[in-house]
C-alpha cells in the first residue's frame, strides 16, 4: 500500500460526501418542488408523454397499484427486449453479422436488463449486435428507475401521514427520464467520448499491426451506453470485459468520471432522503455508515492486493496482484473500482474480480451478501438500509422501552415482518442455488477454478444475481443453461423480494399517525446509530454467510498463505 | 393466602421443585411449536440423541462419548428455557389459585320481583340482580351499592387488611365479588354475569399470561422466528458446501452450530420476561386487563394526573395568618382557633395546630361549653361559632363578606388584595370575621406531596410531559404547575375538557395515559390509552379503565410506565445479546468443524481452543447455561432510569450488544479450559 | 393490470423512440462533429492503412519491439477476456512461471526479482495498451541492442511517453507500447533508413 493510494480512496470519499448535497437538492428540486432549470425543455415534452400514453399526471396510487404498475412495466420491458434478441440476426444495424442470440442466454439477458442487473453470459462485442445494444441500453435507461421509484415512494410512506397513497409510478417514472437520466448521459457521453470511447456505427475494423499480424478491433456506440451504464448502477457493459475494455476507460480520468456517475444518484438519494423527512441528519447518517463501510472495504481490498501473491513470491514475483488489472489503473483503483462496482451494484468492473486475492474477493463477496446496501443502486441500496434500519429501530426502540419509532413511524409487527422478509428470502436463494450449484453436475461443470476458489465462483455468481449486482467472478460459465436459469431466478427473486416487501412497509407507514418526537425517542442519526446501523448490517446481514465465506475465501487466504493450491489446474 | 404473601415466594425451594417437574412436562412438541425457536433446538436434541444411540450401537466409543454429550447439553438447553417459563409462570399460577379460593359458592339473598327474599348461589346471579348482604357475608358478585353503607373488607384482593368505607351514591360505591362486608347491611346490584366478574378476569388473566402475546412480543418473535429460519437454511446449505469442500461434518456438530446460533438465549427467556413484568404489576397491585396495555403504557408520551391526592396531599394545611392592618396576629389565630376546634375537617385540625403551635393556645373544645357551631355547607360557603356572644366566622371571600355585612360592618381596603395574593400564591385563602369585623385572611396551602418533584422530573426526563388537572382557576393552577414542575395544566376542568384534551394530545400522535377514580372520569378513562381506575372507584371508572390500581394510589401509574418500559428493555437487551453472542460462537466452531480439510483455519482459531470437539461442546454449553443464568435478570427486569432514550440506548449497547460481544469468547474460553482439563471429549487437534 | 399493460406499452414505445431514437442520433451526431478522432475508435493510420487504435494493446514478441503484457485473449480486440485464474490456482503459477522464464531469456541480466508483476500477469481486457515505465526500462538494453541503438536514445523514447497518476493520485504511471514502439520505429526510420 502506497501512500498516494490511500490517499487517493479517501480523497475520493470525501468527493462523494460532497456531491451528495447538490445532487440531493436537484433531486428534491425535480420530485418534490417540481421547479428545475430544464422545466422550459422537459415540461412541454412530459405533458406530450402523458398525452400520448394516457396518464393522468395526479392520479395517486396505493403500493398495490404502485407495484403493479412497475412489474407491468417490467415485464413489458422484458418482452420486447427478450424479443429483439431472439431476432436480432433478421434486424440492421448488425454489421458483425452476428446470429440470432439463443433462448436460455436471451432469457438470460432480457431478465438481467430488465432487473438493473447486467448479468452478463455474454461477450458483448462477439454476441450483440449495435441495434441490440441499444436495446440493451434503453432498459439500461429505464430498470434504475424502477428501483428509484421505490424509493420515492418509500420516503412518501415515511413522510405522509394518515394518508394512502405514495404517488405515481407513470410520473415518477417518466420525469426521472427527462430531468435526470436524459440530461446526465448526455453529458456523460459526450465527456466520455472526448476522453477516448468510440461512438459510431461502422464495422468493426481491421488493424495491420507493427509485427504484422492482423487485428480485428470492434467498434460502435460504446460513449453513450457507457455514460448511462455508469450512471445508472447498470454494470452491463458494451463489451465483454467492460471498464477493464480501453475503449470504455480508455484513460484514468475516463473511469473517474465513470465512477463519480456510478456514485452521484445512490449518494445524493441519502441527502435527498434527509431533505424529505425534513432532517437532513437522517440523511447524513445513512450516507455515514454506508460510508464507513465502503471505505472499510476499499482499503482491505487494497491492502490485500497490494500485497500481491505469496506464491508468486516463491518465484521471485514481488509486488502487488496484477493478475487482471490493467495497467493503468494499478492495484489501488482497481481495488477503489471494484469495491464500489459491489458495493454500488453497478457490476461493471476495471480488474478481473475472479483474480482478487481471496480478501479482495471476500470484500467483493461481503458488499453484495450484506444486501447491497452499503451505498446500493438508485434507490435499492437505500431502500435495503432503511430496512436495515427498520430492524436497527426496532432493537433499539425495545432497548430504550418503548414501541420503536422510525422518523415518527411506529415500527410493529408488521413492518418487522416485511423487513425480515426482505433480508431472509435473499439469503435463502444465495444459499440454496449455491448448494444447488455445488452439488449438481450441471452446477459442478460450470466452475472453473478448483478448491475453496470454486466456491467463491459459484457464491459470487448468485450474490450477484440476488443483489442485481451483475459483475462476476469471470471464470464460471455463466453461459451454461444451468447458470442462465438459476442466475435468471436468482435475479427475479433478489429484485422483486425486495420491491414487494419494501413497498408493503411503505403502504402500511403510510397509513400511521406520525409520533412527535420527545426525549423518550431515541435520535436516529448521529454515529451512535450509524454504529448500530453498521452492527446490524454485519451481523444480521453478513454473519449468516460466515461458514460459506469460511469454506470459500478465508480458507483459500489461509492456504494461501501457507503455500497451498488446489487441483491440477483449469 | 393473599397475594401479598406470596410476594416473597420468588425462588424459594418449593417454587423452584415445582418449577423442574414443569419444566420437564414442557418437552411435550405440542407444547414447545409455540416457541420456534426452542422448538428448533428439541428437534435437534432429539437427533443428536438417535446419532448417539447409533453410535453406540455402533461400537464408536470416543464420537458416542462426544455426541453424547452434545445431546445431554441440547436437553438442557430446552429444559432451562422451561424452567425459567416455569418458574415464572409458578407464581402466577400461586396468585390464580388464592384468588380461585376466595371465589367459593356463595349463597346469595337476592331480592325478588315482589320484594321478597329468596336465597340463591352466587354463581347464578346476573346483571341487574339486586342482593342483600349483611355484616359477616361475603359479597357474591361485583356490583354497586344502591343503599346502605358498610365497611367492606377487601383483603381478598388488594391484601390490604384496614377495611375500607362503601357508600351508595358516590365514588365509592363499587364492590368487589369475594370481599366481606364487616358491618352494617347494604343492598347491592349486580353489574356482572357469572364467569365476567372481576376476580374472574383477574384469574383468567394470570393463568393466561403465557397465552396473551403482546404487540411488540409478537413483533419480536417475527424476529426471532425469522431469524431462526435463516439459520436453518444456512446450516443446510453448510452440508453441500463442505462435502464441495471435501470436508466430513457430522449432523451433530451442524446441529450444535444450529443451536448455537439462533437466538436461543432471548428465545428461552422471552415468554418468562413477560410473565414475570406482569407479575411484577400485580406485586405492586396492579391489575392489567391485557399485556397490551403494560406495554402501551412504555409507549406513553403524555400523563393527566389530578393534582389533589396525586401532586398535592389530599387536603390544604393551614400556613400563615394576614391579620387586618389594626388587628393583632394573636387575636386572628385565637379566632380561628376557636371557629375551628370542633371543626372535623382536615383544614380545621391545620388551623388549629397552626394557632397553637404560634400562640401556646390552651383551649380544648370542652371550653366552649354550650356554643353554637355552624357548619360549612355548600350553600353558606362558611363555617363558624356562636359563644359568649361573639359570632366568629370563617369561609371563603365572598360569603364572610357577606356575613359582616350584614352584621353592618365594612370591609377593610386590604382584605381584597390579600385574597388576591394568597390565590396567586396558589393558595385557597380563607377569610375570618368576628361580628362586624374582619379579622383577616389565612392562608390555606396545598401542600406538595414529599418526592413528587422528582418523579416529575424522572417522567419529563423519560420524554413524558406531565399535565396537572385541576379544578382549580388557572391562576391557582399555573403557581402550583410552576412549583412542582409540570409541563402543562389543566384549570377548571370538568369531563368535557378532560375528554377533549386527551382527544387533541392523541390527534397529535401522543399516547396519553391518565389515572381517574370518579364516574365522571370515565369518558377521559376510556378515551385514553393507557387507563389506570383506582380500586376504590366506582364500577363505571374501573369498567373504563384498562388496569385496577388495587391500592387506589394516585401515583401508581408512574410505576407502571416503569414497569411497561423494563419489559421493553428486558427483551431488546436480551435479543441484542443473544444475537450479539453469535460472533464468539461462529469463530469456536467454525474452525473446528473446516480445520481438518483446511489446516489453515486455525487460524480463526483465536480462541486457542483445545480441539474441535472441545470447541463444539465448549460453545454449546455457553449457550445452554446462559439462560439460566440469565433467568434472574429475566424475572427482575433491567433497570430502567429515566435519563433519556439517547442515553439509554448508549448504556445498553454498551452492556448487552458489546457484553455480548465479548462475554462468550471469555465464557467460551474457560468452560473449554475446563473440558480440556476434565478430558471430557477428545483432545486431538 | 391490463390498463398498465397497455400504459407500459404505450410508455416503452415513446422512450424507445426518445431513447434508442432522438438520443442515440444526438449523441453520435454531435460526437462525430465534435470529437471525430475519438468518435471513430482514435485509429493509428500508417501509409494509409490502420495499424491499430491509440488505446488498443496489441502483441509484440519479436526482439526488437517492447513487449506488451501477456493477454488472455492474445490482443483479439474483437472478443476480450481474462485468464481469470484464481490465486490459488496452480494454472497462474505455471502461466506466470512459463512467462517469467521467457522474459528473462529474452532479456538476459535482468533478474526475476526486477520483473514487475504486470509483465508476467495477464492483463483484466486482454487489451492493455500499457506496460509500467519500470518495466520498458527493463527491456530498454534489449531493445536499444537488437536494434543497435543507444542505450540512452531507448530510455529516452520510454521517457517521453510516461505518463503519470490521474491528479497525482489515482491510477499507476505507465507508457503506451504501441505508442513506443512507433517512436521507435521513426527513430530507426530517421537514423537507419
Amino acid at each position: 500500500m502506497t501512500v498516494t493510494g490511500v490517499l487517493g480512496i479517501l480523497v475520493f470519499a470525501a468527493v462523494l460526501i460532497a456531491i451528495a448535497k447538490p445532487v440531493g437538492l436537484y433531486l428534491y428540486a425535480v420530485y418534490d418542488q417540481r421547479r428545475t432549470f430544464l422545466d422550459p425543455v422537459m415540461r412541454p415534452v412530459e405533458r406530450g408523454i402523458y398525452r400520448l400514453a394516457g396518464v393522468r399526471e395526479e392520479k395517486e396510487m396505493s403500493w398495490l397499484e404502485y407495484f403493479l404498475a412497475i412489474l407491468a412495466f417490467n415485464l413489458v420491458g422484458f418482452i420486447v427486449l427478450y424479443g429483439f434478441l431472439r431476432i436480432q440476426g433478421a434486424l440492421p444495424l448488425n454489421p458483425a453479422h452476428f446470429k440470432d442470440v439463443g433462448p436460455h442466454l436471451s432469457f438470460n439477458t432480457a431478465v438481467s436488463f430488465m432487473t438493473n442487473t447486467n448479468w452478463q453470459a455474454y461477450g458483448g462485442e462477439s454476441t450483440m449486435s449495435y441495434l441490440s445494444q441499444t436495446m440493451l441500453m434503453v432498459q439500461q435507461f429505464l430498470s434504475p428507475i424502477s428501483g428509484l421509484a421505490m424509493i420515492l415512494a418509500f420516503i412518501r410512506g415515511l413522510t405522509r401521514r394518515n394518508a394512502h397513497s405514495l404517488g405515481n409510478f407513470w410520473v415518477d417514472l417518466t420525469r426521472t427520464v427527462l430531468w435526470v437520466s436524459l440530461p446526465v448521459s448526455f453529458v456523460g457521453a459526450m465527456v466520455l467520448v472526448a476522453l477516448g470511447s468510440p461512438q459510431n456505427w461502422g464495422p468493426y475494423v481491421t488493424a495491420h499491426t507493427l509485427q504484422g499480424a492482423r487485428q480485428s478491433i470492434a467498434q460502435g456506440p460504446v460513449g453513450m451506453m457507457n455514460a448511462i451504464m455508469q450512471f445508472g448502477d447498470n454494470g452491463g457493459g458494451f463489451f465483454n470485459m467492460n471498464a477493464g475494455h480501453p475503449y470504455e476507460a480508455p484513460t484514468i480520468a475516463s473511469l473517474m468520471v465513470q465512477l463519480i456517475l456510478g456514485f452521484s444518484i445512490p449518494v445524493g438519494l441519502t441527502y435527498y432522503f434527509g431533505k424529505v423527512v425534513k432532517d437532513t441528519r437522517q440523511g447524513w447518517t445513512i450516507l455515514g455508515a454506508m460510508m464507513a463501510m465502503f471505505l472499510a472495504g476499499a482499503l482491505v481490498m487494497y491492502h490485500a492486493e497490494a500485497l500481491g501473491n505469496p506464491l508468486l513470491a516463491h518465484l521471485g514475483i514481488h509486488g502487488a496482484n496484477m493478475e487482471g488489472k490493467e495497467v493503468r489503473f494499478g492495484p489501488a483503483l482497481s481495488s477503489l473500482f471494484e469495491t464500489s462496482t459491489t458495493a454500488v451494484s453497478w457490476g461493471s468492473t476495471a480488474a478481473a474480480n475472479d483474480s482478487l486475492m481471496p480478501i479482495g474477493g471476500l470484500i467483493t463477496l461481503f458488499n453484495m451478501m450484506s444486501g447491497e446496501v452499503i451505498i446500493g443502486a438508485w434507490g435499492v441500496g437505500l431502500l435495503g438500509m432503511l430496512a436495515f434500519a427498520i430492524l436497527a429501530v426496532f432493537l433499539a426502540g425495545l432497548m430504550v422501552g418503548r414501541t420503536p419509532e422510525y422518523l415518527g413511524k411506529k415500527i410493529q409487527a408488521y413492518e418487522v415482518k416485511m423487513a425480515t422478509l426482505a433480508m431472509i428470502v435473499p439469503t435463502f436463494v444465495i444459499l440454496g442455488l449455491s448448494a444447488w450449484a455445488v452439488t449438481s453436475k450441471g452446477g459442478l461443470a460450470g466452475i472453473y477454478n478448483p478448491g475453496p476458489h470454486g466456491l467463491s465462483e459459484v457464491l459470487y455468481a448468485f450474490s450477484s444475481g440476488v443483489g442485481n449486482n451483475g459483475s462476476a467472478f469471470g471464470g464460471l460459465d455463466a453461459a451454461a443453461p444451468f447458470y442462465t436459469w438459476t442466475v435468471g431466478l436468482a435475479m427475479l427473486f433478489g429484485r422483486f423480494a425486495m420491491y414487494i416487501p419494501a413497498l408493503a412497509i411503505a403502504g402500511s407507514l403510510v397509513q400511521k399517525q406520525s409520533v412527535p418526537e420527545s426525549a423518550g425517542t431515541f435520535p436516529t442519526h448521529g454515529t451512535l446509530f450509524g454504529g448500530l446501523l453498521i452492527a446490524t448490517v454485519v451481523i444480521v446481514g453478513a454473519l449468516v454467510f460466515f461458514p460459506a465465506l469460511a469454506l470459500g475465501p478465508l480458507a483459500e487466504h489461509f492456504a494461501l498463505w501457507s503455500g497451498h493450491v488446489f487441483g491440477g489446474g483449469a | 393466602m393473599s397475594i401479598h404473601e406470596l410476594k416473597s415466594q420468588a425462588l424459594s425451594s418449593s417454587a423452584v421443585s415445582q418449577a423442574i417437574g414443569e419444566a420437564f412436562r414442557k418437552l411435550n412438541p405440542r407444547w414447545m411449536m409455540h416457541n420456534p425457536v426452542m422448538f428448533i433446538v428439541e428437534v435437534g436434541s432429539v437427533f443428536t440423541t438417535l446419532d448417539a444411540v447409533r453410535l453406540l450401537i455402533e461400537g464408536n466409543a470416543s464420537l458416542f462419548n462426544f455426541t453424547l454429550q452434545i445431546a445431554i447439553w441440547l436437553w438442557l438447553t430446552v429444559l432451562f428455557a422451561n424452567f425459567a417459563e416455569a418458574l415464572a409462570e409458578g407464581r402466577g399460577r400461586a396468585q390464580a389459585q388464592a384468588l380461585r379460593s376466595t371465589r367459593t359458592e356463595t349463597m346469595a339473598r337476592k331480592i325478588g320481583p315482589s320484594g321478597t327474599i329468596e336465597a340463591v348461589p352466587g354463581t347464578q346471579l346476573r346483571v341487574g340482580d339486586r342482593v342483600v348482604v349483611a355484616a359477616g357475608e361475603i359479597i357474591p358478585s361485583d356490583g354497586t351499592i344502591i343503599e346502605g353503607v358498610a365497611s367492606v373488607d377487601e383483603s381478598a384482593i388488594t391484601g390490604e387488611s384496614a377495611p375500607v368505607i362503601r357508600a351508595a351514591s358516590g365514588d365509592m360505591s363499587a364492590v368487589t365479588g369475594g370481599t366481606r362486608v364487616l358491618s352494617d347491611q347494604i343492598t347491592v346490584q349486580i353489574t356482572a354475569n357469572p364467569g365476567e366478574t372481576f376476580l374472574d378476569r383477574m384469574i383468567s388473566l394470570i393463568e393466561g399470561a403465557v397465552r396473551q402475546k403482546t404487540p411488540n412480543e409478537i413483533a419480536l418473535a417475527i424476529l426471532l422466528a425469522g431469524l431462526t429460519l435463516i439459520f436453518v437454511v444456512v446450516i443446510m446449505a453448510t452440508e453441500p458446501f463442505s462435502i464441495y469442500s471435501g470436508a466430513v461434518v457430522s449432523m451433530t456438530v451442524l446441529i450444535a452450530l444450529l443451536v448455537c446460533l439462533i437466538p436461543t438465549t432471548i428465545g428461552g427467556l422471552m415468554s418468562a420476561i413477560g410473565i414475570s413484568g406482569m407479575n411484577r404489576l400485580l406485586q405492586r397491585n396492579v391489575l392489567a386487563m391485557s399485556g397490551r396495555a403494560i406495554e402501551a403504557a412504555g409507549d406513553v408520551n403524555v400523563i393527566l394526573l389530578d393534582k389533589t391526592g396525586t401532586i398535592t396531599m389530599g387536603n390544604r394545611m393551614a400556613t400563615e395568618f394576614v391579620p387586618m392592618p389594626d388587628v393583632k396576629e394573636s387575636t386572628l389565630a385565637e379566632a380561628a382557633l376557636l371557629s375551628s376546634l370542633s371543626d372535623e375537617t382536615p383544614e380545621g385540625q391545620s388551623i388549629v395546630r397552626l394557632a397553637r403551635e404560634r400562640f401556646q393556645f390552651t383551649q380544648t373544645p370542652a371550653d366552649l361549653g354550650n356554643a353554637e357551631f355552624h357548619e360549612f355547607t355548600a350553600q353558606t360557603q362558611m363555617s363558624g361559632i356562636d359563644f359568649g356572644g361573639r359570632l366568629i366566622r370563617k369561609g371563603s371571600s365572598k360569603s364572610v363578606p357577606a356575613f359582616v355585612k350584614e352584621q353592618g360592618g365594612s370591609l377593610p381596603p386590604e382584605m381584597d388584595g390579600e385574597v388576591t395574593r394568597i390565590g396567586r400564591l396558589g393558595g385557597t385563602p380563607l377569610v375570618v370575621a368576628e361580628g362586624d369585623r374582619i379579622l383577616g385572611v389565612i392562608y390555606l396551602k396545598d401542600i406538595v406531596k414529599p418526592g413528587i418533584r422528582e418523579r416529575l422530573q424522572a417522567l419529563r426526563d423519560a420524554g413524558i410531559k406531565t399535565v396537572m388537572i385541576t379544578g382549580d382557576n388557572p391562576v391557582t393552577a399555573d403557581t402550583i404547575a410552576k412549583e412542582v414542575g409540570v409541563d402543562d395544566f389543566l384549570a377548571q376542568a370538568t369531563p368535557e375538557t378532560k375528554l377533549a384534551y386527551i382527544k387533541q394530545e392523541q390527534a397529535e400522535g401522543y399516547l396519553v395515559g391518565m389515572v381517574g377514580d370518579g364516574t365522571n372520569d370515565s369518558p377521559a378513562l376510556a378515551q385514553a390509552d393507557v387507563a389506570v381506575a383506582m380500586n376504590s372507584g366506582t364500577q363505571a371508572a374501573r369498567e373504563a379503565g384498562n388496569m385496577v390500581d388495587l391500592d387506589s394510589s394516585p401515583t401508581k401509574l408512574l410505576d407502571i410506565v416503569e414497569i411497561g418500559k423494563q419489559i421493553l428493555i428486558t427483551r431488546g437487551a436480551m435479543t441484542t445479546f443473544s444475537v450479539a453472542n453469535d460472533v464468539a460462537k461462529y469463530f469456536a466452531i467454525i474452525p473446528a468443524m473446516f480445520v481438518a480439510v483446511f489446516p489453515g483455519l486455525e487460524a480463526m482459531n483465536i480462541m486457542h481452543l483445545t480441539s474441535p470437539e472441545s470447541a463444539v461442546l465448549s460453545a454449546v454449553i455457553f449457550n445452554a447455561i446462559i439462560i439460566p443464568l440469565l433467568i434472574p435478570l429475566a424475572l427482575r427486569g433491567v433497570r430502567y432510569r429515566p435519563v433519556g432514550a439517547a442515553v439509554i440506548l448508549r448504556n445498553n449497547l454498551v452492556v448487552y450488544g458489546l457484553g455480548g460481544l465479548v462475554l462468550p469468547f471469555i465464557g467460551i474460553k474457560l468452560i473449554d479450559l475446563v473440558v480440556t482439563a476434565l478430558h471430557l471429549v477428545s483432545l486431538h487437534p | 393490470m391490463v390498463r398498465n399493460l397497455g400504459t407500459s406499452i404505450r410508455l416503452l414505445v415513446i422512450f424507445m423512440v426518445l431513447i434508442a431514437g432522438v438520443y442515440s442520433l444526438l449523441v453520435t451526431g454531435l460526437a462525430q462533429l465534435l470529437f471525430p478522432a475519438q468518435a471513430n475508435g482514435s485509429l493509428i493510420y500508417r501509409h494509409g492503412q490502420v495499424i491499430g487504435a491509440r488505446m488498443i494493446g496489441q502483441s509484440f514478441t519479436g526482439a526488437r519491439w517492447f513487449d506488451s503484457r501477456p493477454s488472455a485473449a492474445s490482443y483479439n480486440a474483437a472478443a476480450s477476456v481474462a485468464s481469470n485464474y484464481g490465486p490459488t490456482n496452480p494454472a497462474l503459477i505455471k502461466e506466470v512461471k512459463t512467462n517469467l522464464a521467457a522474459f528473462l531469456k529474452e532479456n538476459p541480466g535482468v533478474k526475476a526479482s526486477q520483473v514487475p508483476p504486470s509483465m508476467v500477469e495477464s492483463s483484466d481486457s486482454g487489451l492493455d495498451p500499457n506496460i509500467t515505465p519500470a518495466a520498458a526500462y527493463l527491456q530498454a538494453p534489449r531493445v536499444a541492442r537488437v536494434n543497435h541503438m543507444s542505450l540512452a536514445a531507448v530510455r529516452h523514447i520510454v521517457a517521453e511517453h510516461e505518463r503519470g497518476r490521474f491528479l497525482g493520485l489515482y491510477g499507476s504511471p505507465h507508457v503506451n507500447v504501441l505508442a513506443m514502439n512507433l517512436s521507435l520505429l521513426a527513430w530507426l526510420n530517421r537514423h537507419h533508413a
